[in-house]
């Protein structure tokens, strides 16, 4: 197992995550000999999990079931603990994209914070890429570097522990693209534009305040950047329901309009021998409430030398 | 700046060959580098053999008889007189004659060699308005016609991100009007990267496909499942991969999914020489009718040809059948580390049919147009079994301008970018017990739904 390479039977020491039921998941490092509770029992290690395909169903002692998957990027975002508030799928979908990563890509973030964004960039830049990660919380950086290596992607990434809108990204010049995600990214956009490649670069800052996008915006156009671009994407997710909806009875009619003619008024299969008819609709239904913001996503090209 | 770029210069410099992406302000076009070739865009034609030699990044401008020059990027901030400004538009009346310069004044100001900033300033100066507009309008009158009359274009390597904007804004219909944030999200939530195996079917022109392989870099290997005669790739093309990135891409026809499935995929070798013996026939009996030289040579001449055609015939059916092996060989294992689904097929059919070749615990992502298709295919999967995290999902975005004192969202939005329906296969056995356990309905709802359809058995 690894966060950028998938393999197909689980070990010693990888971190898998515990499938247990609609929108309950959690990670578990797999040790010999250990075990760990869960609503449906205890999962043992050594005969449940090592050695057991990545999918598979693991019965738990209370009789209850639950999946074990193979760890990735976005699994790991919905279940890390939070040092700080992260990032999520839908931003960083973007962000990858717009940002042009791929295998090989050299890039520079600040601040690590989780390490939400960090581990999908290092998915997505393996295996010839490096990320070069700057946190100025020690212990932050500290546990980022644990996990890192936990996670067997230390050899593509470097943590380093300053303040970026002083010291920069501790490098110059390599960089494809360059991530800001930091109270005041307008003081970093000079380091940012060392960092980057001679040929050229994109670079994104996100920000949850206007404000700060708006001076972000002035130092990025002070500093020659094009193509500033400011956006924000939302997901919204839509719950498949399979709802029944009652009809009404208008009272008897000449000619009888019977239920199973409204039932196909409305286009729908009619429920029969119910009395008061329904009809059942497959639909989708919004949730009651979504995330309505997380932060906007400003994105500039450095151009040509 | 004499020092030269040292990171892979040579991939850094425009050659004959190379797909490129022109740009011009917000709209791009895909092209390749042909010597001598003209090339039409936004309005303007012109050659690209200047540009081979130079930088990707470099902008030019377009001389009269369209050869590309290198730009010298001044910033130009045009002379406004003294700075003066209105403070708002009460007296402006807007009668279409504040501009004192004909189209054709302006025409011949072009063909005397203008430069495009020269007839911004000359606009400005010939605008009876432009000093009583305020300081926000003068800025938004000079983005504007600089955007008309400034025509240089910049040369740029293809990335995913520039296709799937240019597609999107130019021909959405090719590409089931996927948006560019959607296929982020396809790419994301697919997990695809380097060194796994993904199986991608698609009608997206190829765009989905070749995101697919930049995402993947050269490493581990894409199926591309097609539906009819052959698999389309020309949007893969202009991101013009290296060629080894060619050799990870198979194909695979959906028509022999179903054998391969059932273990009675037919891949042995076929003599293909039935065919060319008939018209051996056929030539040898008219062979006993003419003696003439001439003929003679021409005949002797057609026969060559015709051999030389069933030979080559040979040789391309040959290599169908090796590619097809190969791809049956990858498929066969049914652990492929992922499934894309892009097209404007009805997803149900495609999505039950080609799960069965991914392995357990990997992520699968369809993309449709439409909602109720996903619906469909939400419900089968569910019924089924054998997948787990079912989310149905569309992405809401939105474009802002950020001006000091002028910060909004932009007028024009996009009203939607299609729906995604993702998830996690999970090994298949009792995986139907587990789903109506772990069922998302509430309980209450449930039970009223299980009363209809027990008083419909019990009154049967």
């Amino acid at each position: 197992m690894s966060f950028v390479e998938y393999s197909e039977i689980i070990q010693e020491g990888d971190v898998v995550i515990i499938f247990l039921g609609h929108e309950s998941m959690m990670p578990i490092k797999v040790q010999s000999g250990a075990q760990t509770q869960t609503r449906y029992g205890v999962i043992r290690h050594s005969s449940d999990l090592i050695g057991q395909r990545f999918g598979s169903k693991v019965t738990c002692s209370k009789g209850g079931w639950v999946y074990v998957l193979h760890p990735t990027p976005e699994l790991w975002t919905v279940n890390l603990p939070h040092r700080t508030q992260i990032l999520y799928t839908t931003d960083i979908a973007n962000i990858t994209l717009m940002l042009e990563l791929k295998p090989g890509s050299v890039v520079c973030e600040s601040g690590t914070g989780s390490g939400s964004l960090s581990h999908s960039i290092l998915r997505t830049i393996a295996p010839t890429g490096h990320l070069h990660t700057v946190e100025f919380h020690a212990q932050r950086a500290e546990k980022a570097m644990q996990e890192f290596k936990e996670h067997k992607v230390s050899h593509l990434v470097t943590v380093r522990n300053h303040d970026v809108c002083k010291d920069g990204f501790g490098t110059t010049a390599i960089a494809d693209a360059v991530f800001l995600d930091i109270p005041s990214p307008w003081e970093a956009i000079t380091h940012a534009k060392s960092a980057m490649k001679r040929k050229g670069g994109r670079l994104c800052s996100f920000s949850p305040c206007i404000e700060q996008v708006q001076r972000t915006c002035e130092a990025l156009l002070d500093h020659g950047f094009e193509e500033i671009c400011t956006l924000e994407v939302l997901l919204r997710v839509h719950d498949v329901r399979t709802v029944s909806l009652p009809l009404p009875d208008f009272g008897p009619e000449e000619g009888s309009v019977d239920s199973s003619q409204m039932a196909s008024d409305v286009g729908q299969e009619e429920v029969p021998n119910t009395g008061n008819t329904s009809v059942i609709c497959r639909t989708a239904k919004p949730p009651r409430e979504m995330a309505g913001h997380t932060g906007y996503l400003t994105f500039a090209t450095k151009p040509l030398n | 700046m004499a020092e030269c770029v040292n990171d892979s210069d040579a991939e850094g410099r425009i050659s004959y060959g190379d797909y490129v992406v022109l740009k011009r302000g917000d709209v791009f076009k895909s092209v390749q580098v042909e010597n001598k070739k003209k090339v039409v865009f936004e309005k303007q034609w012109f050659f690209l053999d200047n540009a081979v030699g130079q930088l990707y990044g470099t902008r030019f401008e377009i001389e009269a008889g369209g050869s590309l020059k290198l730009k010298i990027t001044i910033l130009f901030s045009p002379v406004t007189d003294s700075k003066e400004a209105g403070q708002d538009n009460r007296h402006i009346v807007d009668d279409g004659r504040s501009q004192k310069l004909s189209r054709d004044d302006i025409e011949t100001l072009k063909e005397q060699g203008l430069k495009g900033q020269e007839i911004v300033q000359q606009l400005i100066d010939n605008s009876t308005t432009f000093k009583d507009k305020t300081e926000f309008a003068q800025e938004k009158y000079i983005k504007k016609k600089k955007k008309k009359y400034e025509s240089d274009i910049t040369i740029l390597k293809p990335s995913t991100r520039l296709l799937a904007m240019m597609y999107h804004g130019r021909e959405p219909g090719k590409i089931c009007h996927l948006r560019y944030d959607t296929l982020a999200q396809i790419l994301t939530l697919g997990n695809i990267h380097a060194g796994s195996k993904i199986i991608v079917f698609e009608t997206c022109a190829g765009l989905v496909l070749g995101s697919v392989m930049e995402r993947m870099g050269g490493y581990g290997s894409v199926i591309q499942m097609y539906p009819g005669g052959g698999p389309t790739r020309a949007g893969m093309e202009s991101f013009g991969f290296p060629s080894h990135f060619h050799e990870t891409l198979h194909e695979f026809p959906l028509c022999k999914v179903n054998a391969l499935l059932a273990g009675t995929l037919d891949l042995s070798e076929k003599d293909e020489t039935s065919g060319v013996s008939e018209e051996k026939n056929s030539e040898h009996q008219s062979m006993e009718v003419s003696v003439d030289p001439q003929e003679e040579m021409r005949r002797a001449e057609r026969e060559r040809l015709r051999e030389q055609r069933a030979q080559e015939k040979k040789v391309k059916m040959e290599e169908k059948r090796k590619k097809l092996a190969s791809a049956a060989a990858l498929l066969e294992g049914r652990n492929a580390d992922g499934l894309v689904i892009a097209s404007r097929f009805h997803p149900c059919p495609v999505l039950m049919g080609l799960l069965k070749f991914v392995a357990p615990s990997r992520p699968f992502v369809v993309y449709c147009q439409y909602r109720e298709p996903l619906i469909e295919c939400y419900t089968k999967l569910r019924e089924q079994g054998g997948a787990i995290s079912l989310r149905l999902t569309d992405s809401w975005l939105r474009h802002y301008q950020v001006l000091p004192n002028r910060t909004h969202p932009v007028l024009l939005m996009s009203g939607g970018g299609g729906y995604l329906l993702s998830g996690t296969t999970v090994a298949a056995d009792a995986a139907k017990a587990r789903n109506q356990h772990k069922s998302e309905e509430p309980v209450a709802k449930r039970l009223k739904l299980d009363k209809i359809s027990s008083s419909c058995d019990s009154s049967a």
